[in-house]
């Protein structure tokens, strides 16, 4: 077991440490911060000589193995390379944000942002499995998102980062389809399995498919054209960001990723056609565009588009030198491009303008942060003794060793030299016409040098530039053996890191490149002329257009879908339903099953009839809504008497009881409704809406004959075995619920509460208009509690409530229970609410129907718990059969403690709603205080 | 008798769906409770129909599917409980909205394909 997963826990764990520390002093903050990720550093430095002996540091926690998924790092020479980058380069932003920060911007938020990003990449190039590396990758937007935005009030940063993001976002996306395609055709997600089966992936029908995802995912990143519009817009963000998102971070994630999967993907033609020339084609352009940038941060964000390009065109070459070289570039393009930016943002900083119109001979007023800039420049346009040198060196020996194009190979060395000129160009208007070139014009302050330290952190940048130049062996010979090894999986080619290579092409191309980026620069005024003559671009505003036009569609699409119509909706899902049941119902050949049928009878017509009857009526007459309501509950009766017919007692009464009080409920609610419904609907709405209805009422009734005569094997047998012997009832049904499944019973009840909980809530503070009279004009008779019912119901009530407590003693062995019980003693009370009104039964009444609800519930979940205490499984039941003297033997069993609990829910929840809607008419409307 | 059974369960089940699909609270609240009568038969039926039989032990030779009869038993109750929510909810979105549409909102009268403009905030 080894630490590595410390490595990126320890930034994760610093996120919080700026939050709390800004509330210190500036440095105290800044040095808080560096902390964790210093000791993260100091972590990879002791796993650094293992690496440099070949070896791969692993560690993985499984998660969900089925799923190939788990939490798993590695260490090997590439991962080093750039956990080096990260951290190193890291540590030194926080230091410069110290001094470029200033007080109005939130430090706290600012580090722990940065900190995050730093965690997310750290992820990103640390991640042994491809799902975990999509993750990061996709945190790596979002954080980066957050560093980008950072100023939010300014309209740039919000764009820029809007962009950065959706670009990048989209391109993850990309990635992750790629990822699980990888994942498929491997059969792992595991880095080391996939690294293994290059053979397999590239000889895969869908390694085209791959490939395209996978760099989509690489070119959003590292911005490679079409995509190389977004890094110069997040140039609105603080320049210490920039340093550290556009040098060693964010835009080379696209880099790393392809270096990761290089000896996967890699080998191909398809690889090198996509990859070299997307690479040479944001060679040039970022080169080009970069000359003509008058914003300092813009000629460094096109010239890092375009060193990305380099890399990208070497890795594409397929060839193990060009991979080495592109390592190696991809070291050196980090240290020069972070320590340019952060002398172009100390430049900012101290005379208040990036614009190199303004900016002329700083040289007079800060010498030595010229001095830097000037070498980290010089590195940029490749000039000898420095890093930028070497790498460039390789590159075009590189261009000049590739063939793939056949008898146009040679373009490729022709336009590398092309895109080297430019960067010279750029590299040298950078240094003459900041430092030199005149006297500044309008500055906002008078420049001068920055904060000692602010320096320091280029400084530092800019001495790596220059030893790594001179003595590249002995610098970063180990790191760039063990990243080339590891990024080609097998042997590293023979190469020399000298300075000197005698008299040769690669040379020449240097010298010419040099030369021509003279020749360009000095040109420069009629170069300017002629690109002034093209029209000006902005991506900005071609992507927003290009969102908003999206936008519109889709709005237009979803307008279709989605119109806030429920008739519609509830049109659409039937529709969909219809087919659903009707397609299988096609290859069922004959309706009629072999199951002997029952004749029919008189009584079964007659009953068929009135159901018929009072089912049309509600629909023809649903206007007229209390006719709809009387005809419904003719419906309801037949319902029970069809349940009494097929012996199914229980459902009869249960089925009565309910009838009852669903047309009470819905009576009440008719008070507070329109009594009519208006016309409205098209004929051809009705005409559309009855055609559905008459099919789907046909599906149904086909079913339900095909199910009815084909026979039955149920597993009720096992119930009406058990029922006496196992549950001591001989009613099956009620054993069945409140023992066999009474775990169901104790949702549903629980569902009853919250229902009835929920109508609680919904009815008060109801503001309702109570009509004075009928729909038809006629008020309301004065007699609203006739005494004949009131004496009638008041004398009924004991009866009832004696009935309902024989209905439920006797439920476990006949007919009856807990359900019907409750709705029995629910309809009694009800009654003499209708009798006497609310006033009055509130006087002598006084029953807390919320409390009885969640008795209800407590005894039904405690009878259940209650088993635990004898180590049975929940809801176990127990029974015994006792003898009393005059009473004669009884049964005593939990389950009728679980019925009782049934019994109150079903008592509470009804009377809660009814008893709560009758309060609306009366003076007793329940009023919510202002605290529920 | 089967024949008749499905019958009925297939024109509650055609009644109920059609005034589901009227645009005032109140009849879809009937059409509601008249697609779970058809429901309830249907579920009540995959038993399988019997006549004179009792789902209670030693009353007959012959017993009813206990399994359904649970079943829809609290089908019942529960579709009590969903109809008095729904009910309460239309009252309540007459008394906040003002009308008894299902939309919450009355009708447009039919205008000509208007464009909504949409798009940029």
């Amino acid at each position: 077991m080894n630490d590595l997963i410390w490595i990126p826990l320890l930034p994760l764990l610093g996120t919080l440490v700026p939050l709390f520390a800004s509330r210190f002093s500036r440095s105290a903050c800044a040095f808080l911060t560096a902390g964790f990720p210093a000791l993260a550093l100091v972590l990879v430095l002791q796993l650094a000589p293992q690496v440099f002996d070949g070896e791969t540091v692993r560690q993985s926690f499984g998660w969900i193995p089925q799923l190939g998924l788990e939490l798993a790092f590695r260490l090997d020479g590439l991962a080093l390379l750039f956990t080096l980058l990260i951290l190193g380069i890291g540590l030194l932003v926080v230091l410069y944000a110290r001094y470029y920060l200033s007080e109005n911007d939130s430090m706290g938020k600012f580090y722990a942002y940065l900190i995050l990003f730093m965690f997310a990449m750290l992820g990103v190039v640390m991640s042994d499995n491809l799902i975990q590396l999509w993750m990061f990758w996709e945190l790596t937007s979002i954080s980066s998102f957050l560093l980008i935005s950072f100023w939010g009030h300014k309209t740039e940063a919000r764009k820029g980062a809007r962009i950065a993001l959706t670009i990048t976002g989209a391109g993850g996306l990309a990635l992750l389809a790629g990822v699980l395609l990888i994942g498929n055709v491997v059969g792992s997600y595991s880095l080391h399995d996939v690294l293994a089966s290059g053979d397999l992936i590239r000889e895969h029908t869908v390694y085209p498919v791959i490939l395209i995802l996978v760099l989509l995912g690489a070119f959003t990143k590292s911005a490679q054209f079409p995509f190389h519009f977004w890094p110069p817009h997040a140039m609105a963000a603080p320049t210490p960001v920039s340093a550290y998102l556009h040098s060693a971070t964010m835009v080379k994630a696209g880099i790393f990723l392809m270096a990761r999967m290089y000896p996967v993907l890699s080998g191909t033609e398809l690889w090198f056609l996509i990859v070299s020339m997307t690479g040479l084609a944001t060679l040039l352009l970022g080169a080009y565009v970069a000359l003509f940038k008058h914003d300092l941060k813009g000629l460094l964000a096109y010239s890092t588009v375009s060193h990305l390009g380099l890399i990208t065109l070497l890795l594409g070459m397929g060839t193990d030198m060009a991979a080495v070289a592109a390592l190696f570039h991809i070291i050196n393009h980090a240290t020069f491009k972070a320590s340019l930016f952060m002398a172009a943002g100390i430049i900012d900083h101290e005379s208040g303008s990036r614009d190199m119109r303004q900016l002329n001979g700083l040289w007079k007023y800060m010498p030595y942060t010229a001095t830097l800039a000037m070498v980290a420049a010089a590195a940029m346009a490749g000039v000898p003794l420095l890093n930028g040198f070497l790498s460039k060196e390789m590159f075009f020996a590189e261009t000049l060793h590739q063939d793939s194009l056949g008898s146009l190979s040679w373009m490729v060395p022709v336009f590398a030299t092309l895109g080297t000129v430019f960067s010279v160009a750029y590299s040298l208007r950078f240094i003459h016409d900041v430092f030199f070139n005149g006297e500044p014009v309008n500055l906002p302050k008078t420049p001068h040098e920055p904060p000692r330290y602010m320096r320091v952190p280029v400084e530092i940048l800019v001495a790596l530039c220059l030893l790594v130049g001179i003595m590249p062996t002995y610098m970063i010979g180990d790191l760039l053996y063990a990243a080339s090894a590891a990024t080609l999986q097998g042997q590293v080619p023979e190469y020399s890191l000298s300075i000197w290579h005698g008299f040769n092409f690669p040379l020449l191309m240097s010298v010419v490149a040099l030369a021509g980026g003279a020749v360009v620069y000095i040109n420069r005024k009629e170069l300017f002329q002629f690109q002034a003559q093209f029209p000006e671009n902005d991506p900005k505003l071609v992507f927003e257009a290009v969102i908003q036009l999206i936008h519109r569609q889709i709005s237009r699409v979803m307008e279709l879908a989605e119109n806030g119509s429920l008739q519609r909706y509830s049109y659409m899902m039937l529709s969909l339903a219809m087919v659903m049941m009707a397609e299988p119902l096609l290859d069922l050949n004959a309706t009629a099953g072999h199951r002997p049928q029952i004749p029919v009878d008189a009584i079964s017509i007659t009953g068929a009839v009135l159901l018929a009857i009072g089912a049309l009526a509600t629909v023809i007459w649903n206007r007229q809504r209390m006719v709809a309501l009387v005809a419904l509950s003719v419906v309801g009766l037949i319902v029970s008497l069809m349940f009494a017919k097929f012996s199914a007692p229980d459902l009869a009464l249960t089925q009565l009881a309910v009838e009852v009080v669903t047309v009470i409920l819905l009576m009440l609610a008719l008070f507070f409704l329109p009594q009519t419904t208006p016309k409205e609907s098209s004929p051809k709405r009705v005409a559309r809406d009855l055609g559905i209805a008459a099919i789907i009422g046909g599906v149904i009734g086909t079913i339900s004959y095909a199910l009815m005569t084909r026979p039955l094997d149920s597993i009720s047998t096992f119930f009406l075995e058990n029922s006496k012997t196992g549950g001591g009832g001989t009613n099956v049904v009620n054993v069945i619920l409140v023992d066999f499944r009474g775990f169901d019973t104790l949702g549903e009840i629980t569902v009853l509460g919250i229902a009835a909980l929920g109508i609680f809530k919904l009815i008060a503070r109801m503001r309702l208009y109570m009509p004075a009279s009928d729909g038809d004009g006629r008020p309301w008779s004065q007699d609203s509690h006739p005494l004949m019912l009131s004496v009638v119901s008041q004398s009924l009530l004991p009866l009832a409530l004696l009935v309902s407590a024989y209905i439920f003693l006797r439920g476990h062995n006949m007919p009856g229970g807990g359900f019907i019980a409750g709705l029995i003693t629910s309809v009694a009370i009800i009654q003499q609410y209708i009798a006497h009104g609310v006033d009055w039964i509130k006087a002598r009444m006084k029953l807390d129907y919320q409390l009885m609800i969640g008795s209800g519930i407590t005894i039904a979940a405690l009878t259940g718990l209650g088993s635990w205490a004898f180590g049975r499984p929940f809801l176990t039941s127990w029974f015994d059969h006792f003898h009393l003297p005059l009473v004669g033997e009884f049964e005593l069993a939990s389950a009728m403690l679980f019925d009782l609990g049934v019994f109150l829910t079903v008592v509470g929840a009804t009377m809660l709603i009814l008893a709560n809607l009758g309060k609306l008419t009366t003076s007793e409307r329940p009023v919510l205080k202002e605290h529920d | 008798m089967e024949g008749l059974y499905a019958f009925c369960v297939g024109l509650l089940t055609a009644c109920g769906i059609f005034l589901a699909l009227r645009g005032r609270t109140f009849p879809v609240v009937v059409g509601l409770t008249l697609l779970s009568y058809g429901v309830n038969l249907f579920l009540f039926a995959s038993g399988r129909l019997k006549l004179n039989s009792a789902a209670v032990l030693g009353q007959s030779a012959q017993h009813s599917d206990p399994l359904p009869q649970a079943l829809v038993l609290t089908a019942i109750v529960i579709g009590f409980a969903m109809t008095a929510f729904v009910v309460i909810l239309a009252m309540r979105a007459r008394a906040d909205l003002g009308n008894d549409h299902v939309d919450g909102r009355l009708p447009e009268a039919p205008k000509p394909r208007l464009a909504r403009r949409s798009g940029g905030q």
